[in-house]
């Protein structure tokens, strides 16, 4: 997957890895610079970059006031300098005041003014819910940025990815929004919230290269071969898809989707086609949510080998509640549920 | 919604909306205006402490006087030939503005907008600052890409979204980019560009770079949230930016007032934030580059960010979609204390002994005769009212770097579907 050849490797976790990331392209490319809410000094409030104050200095490492709209609107400034921003929103929650200058601002400019300008933004945010966050620290707004001309949007699920592809991220010439799903930092987790966290230390993901590597953007990965239905994933829900499918012993096909968009629309559709059956997960909210467009793009290439209706499993079209948590998750009982429905159907 | 008030034995709240003074049909008297006296302004060390200056966000800075005589500190003491440069580019821009506003009306573009009026903010600017000095304006900045000799017919091209226009037919008319005049894609969301402009300083400034940065908005869009972290942005860093705040009184048909003109000047927003602030008469030309040029040296000097409050009138309608006088009095731009900055300059410079009537209307003929000629030769390469001069699958360029699968898609499907319509 690696396209450079493999360095020394380690184990890491997801924030070691991103950490790693950061480093690795700090130390390659002077125009990089990070900055947010508390990731100077204090290297962030998830350590995703800490040390790189130090080892860089403060004119590429930097606090920021509390301002999304601010960050964001200066990180595209700097592109026009010459710089390649890396900003980190804090929490996805949190970046909506940064909105505007995202869709009207930093995803258009190389449209605008035809290739003068352009938004070499890399947006790193921790989304997603599973620590009882409540309702404003736990959401999942991919869909809002998938829907806009001229962001890419890149969620990974395992250390190896997560550095790969943030390197990827950081070297890609269009703004990219990156979102880490923050309860897989620590350890895969398969949805039985009441069992004890496994580290990434036993999982064979882990093992990450301390030097150079990228995972190409817009590619999925087929991370577990199957013929009784597919299973289009990202981010934490693919640790739930695979313990699903070990817990029922179905054997359906399970695609990490690792760029949201562009999509791998080629690896989707060959699944698809092998297996007659689909099933889209996500934590966002269902409605107008990213798998809605996966459902479309399937039915569109794939109607006539479907044997079943298209399912979407996700979380309800409520905010994301802090004690209701795992009820408003889209955890096993659910899934396992939906995957017996597509199969016999 | 309460049906009675919560204490019937309280005074009951009142709700204010501000109101403009002049309405269509009143009479106009800005008696009570008080402008402050040609060179009465201190002018402060370009390191001034924000804190010690806070005057000057309440005060004019003004240098020509009613008779177009310099007075005071901040006579910038520029040379005959600069001021006639100033003086060309002004009128220049107006009659670029008169030009592109006739052919709008003639169905040769959708949209227009002039700077009639204000022509002296954009152009002093423009004099002031160095050539590699970045630019982010907004709509109305016309005459900084005219000072700084960006073709006048490549702008014509843009507006007309014809084959030369190096936006690809894209953007609406006048929301220009010229990387290479060091002029920054126009928005046409309203202070975007005031953060975006706080970060090009803030990347100057954080790689030992001497280069700075302006950004302008009017007073009406000072409301909006890019305005104020731009300014908190530009405080924390003390970033080399010049943020200039063209308050021409209308926002399209809301008065200054509708953003807070009522309770304080533009000027005092920078004062909470500790940028040093200045208010300058916009219509005089040496007040508003004597201004600039300070900002400047203080930014090239790290002493840090720079307000600038320029204290205008829009002469015309906001747009060509615009009709003001639906909303305002007729006889608010005769009145205008200011007076107007093109009359204002060659009154000074006539006074100096430097011109004359006879070469201003020289001058006038052979900057109208420059347009006439730059606009046939761009009208030659086609105007909206010709139809669509790109080809259609330029439409899905520029997306992304790369074109992916899906605008590959969306693209042969149009092309498939127009050939399927015989068309």
């Amino acid at each position: 997957m690696s396209s450079s050849p493999a360095t020394e490797t380690r184990s890491m976790n997801m924030i070691q890895a991103i950490n790693s990331a950061l480093d690795v392209c700090m130390d390659r490319d002077p125009a990089i610079t990070v900055m947010g809410e508390d990731v100077g000094y204090f290297g962030g409030v998830f350590k995703a970059t800490e040390g790189l104050q130090k080892k860089y200095g403060k004119g590429r490492v930097f606090d920021t006031p509390i301002n999304e709209g601010g960050i964001i609107g200066v990180a595209v400034g700097m592109s026009a300098y010459g710089l390649r921003p890396v900003p980190e929103i804090q929490f996805a929650d949190y970046i909506y005041p940064g909105l505007d200058q995202l869709v009207s601002e930093a995803a258009r400019l190389r449209y605008r003014s035809a290739g003068e300008f352009t938004a070499p933004i890399t947006v790193r945010s921790p989304f997603g819910g599973g620590i009882f966050g409540g309702q404003t620290h736990s959401q999942s707004p991919e869909a809002l940025f998938t829907h806009v001309a001229g962001i890419k949007t890149v969620i990974p699920s395992n250390p190896y990815d997560a550095k790969g592809l943030l390197v990827a991220a950081i070297e890609d010439n269009d703004p990219v929004i990156f979102f880490e799903p923050k309860r897989i930092y620590n350890g895969p987790f398969d949805g039985h919230y009441d069992r004890p966290v496994t580290p990434w230390a036993k999982h064979p993901q882990s093992q990450v290269p301390e030097g150079y590597y990228r995972i190409p953007l817009s590619q999925a990965a087929v991370v577990r071969e199957g013929e009784a239905a597919t299973m289009l994933a990202y981010g934490t829900m693919v640790h739930v898809a695979l313990g699903v499918i070990e817990a029922s012993g179905i054997d359906a096909e399970v695609i990490d989707l690792r760029t949201l968009w562009p999509v791998d629309i080629e690896t989707i559709e060959a699944s698809v086609k092998k297996t007659g059956r689909c099933i889209v997960v996500h934590e966002a909210t269902r409605t107008g949510g990213f798998g809605a467009e996966l459902s479309a793009l399937v039915q569109e290439r794939c109607f006539y080998h479907l044997e079943a209706p298209i399912e979407r499993v996700t979380g309800w079209d409520t905010p994301y509640p802090h004690s209701l948590e795992w009820a408003y998750f889209p955890g096993p009982v659910r899934l396992t549920q939906a995957l017996k429905r597509v199969i016999e159907a | 919604m309460a049906e009675a008030p919560a204490a019937p034995n309280m005074t009951p709240l009142s709700f204010h909306v501000p109101e403009p003074r002049f309405r269509p049909g009143d009479a106009v008297d800005y008696a009570d205006f008080d402008r402050g006296e040609a060179g009465a302004v201190a002018r402060p060390d370009v390191a001034a402490l924000p804190a010690d200056m806070r005057g000057h966000a309440y005060s004019l800075v003004r240098v020509l006087d009613d008779e177009g005589v310099a007075h005071g500190p901040w006579n910038p003491r520029l040379s005959p030939d600069r001021l006639r440069r100033m003086l060309r580019d002004m009128a220049l821009t107006r009659a670029f503005d008169d030009r592109m506003y006739r052919a709008q009306r003639q169905g040769k573009t959708s949209f227009y907008m002039k700077c009639t009026g204000e022509e002296a903010t954009s152009i002093a600017a423009a004099h002031a600052l160095d050539r590699g000095d970045m630019c982010f304006p907004s709509y109305r900045q016309q005459g900084l890409l005219i000072a700084r000799g960006w073709p006048i017919g490549q702008m014509m091209n843009q507006i007309y979204s014809n084959a030369g226009d190096n936006l690809k037919g894209r953007q609406m008319p006048i929301m220009y980019s010229a990387r290479e005049a060091g002029f920054f894609s126009v928005s046409g969301n309203l202070t975007t560009q005031y953060p975006q402009a706080v970060g090009f300083a803030m990347a100057s400034a954080s790689r030992g770079d001497t280069r700075i940065a302006a950004c302008w908005c009017g007073e009406g869009s000072t409301a909006e949230g890019d305005f104020h972290s731009a300014c908190t942005f530009a405080a924390v860093y003390r970033a080399p930016v010049i943020l200039n705040v063209i308050n021409n009184q209308w926002a399209i048909s809301s008065f200054s007032g509708i953003a807070g003109a009522e309770a304080t000047t533009f000027a005092a927003r920078g004062i909470g934030y500790g940028i040093a602030s200045l208010r300058v008469d916009g219509n005089d030309i040496l007040a508003c580059y004597a201004v600039l040029d300070w900002a400047a040296e203080r930014a090239r000097g790290n002493h840090g960010p720079t307000l600038i409050e320029y204290f205008t009138y829009r002469a015309e309608g906001h747009s060509t979609s615009d009709d003001p006088t639906k909303y305002r009095s007729a006889e608010e731009r005769g009145a205008w204390p200011l007076g107007d900055p093109i009359v204002r300059l060659k009154q000074h410079l006539i006074g100096l002994g430097e011109w004359d009537e006879e070469r201003h209307a020289a001058m006038d003929k052979e900057v109208a005769e420059f347009i006439r000629d730059e606009g046939r030769k761009a009208e030659a390469q086609g105007t909206l009212h010709d139809g669509l001069s790109q080809p259609f699958t330029t439409m899905f360029e520029d997306v992304f770097e790369e074109q992916p699968w899906h605008l590959k898609e969306q693209s042969a499907q149009m092309q498939a579907e127009r050939k399927a319509a015989g068309i």
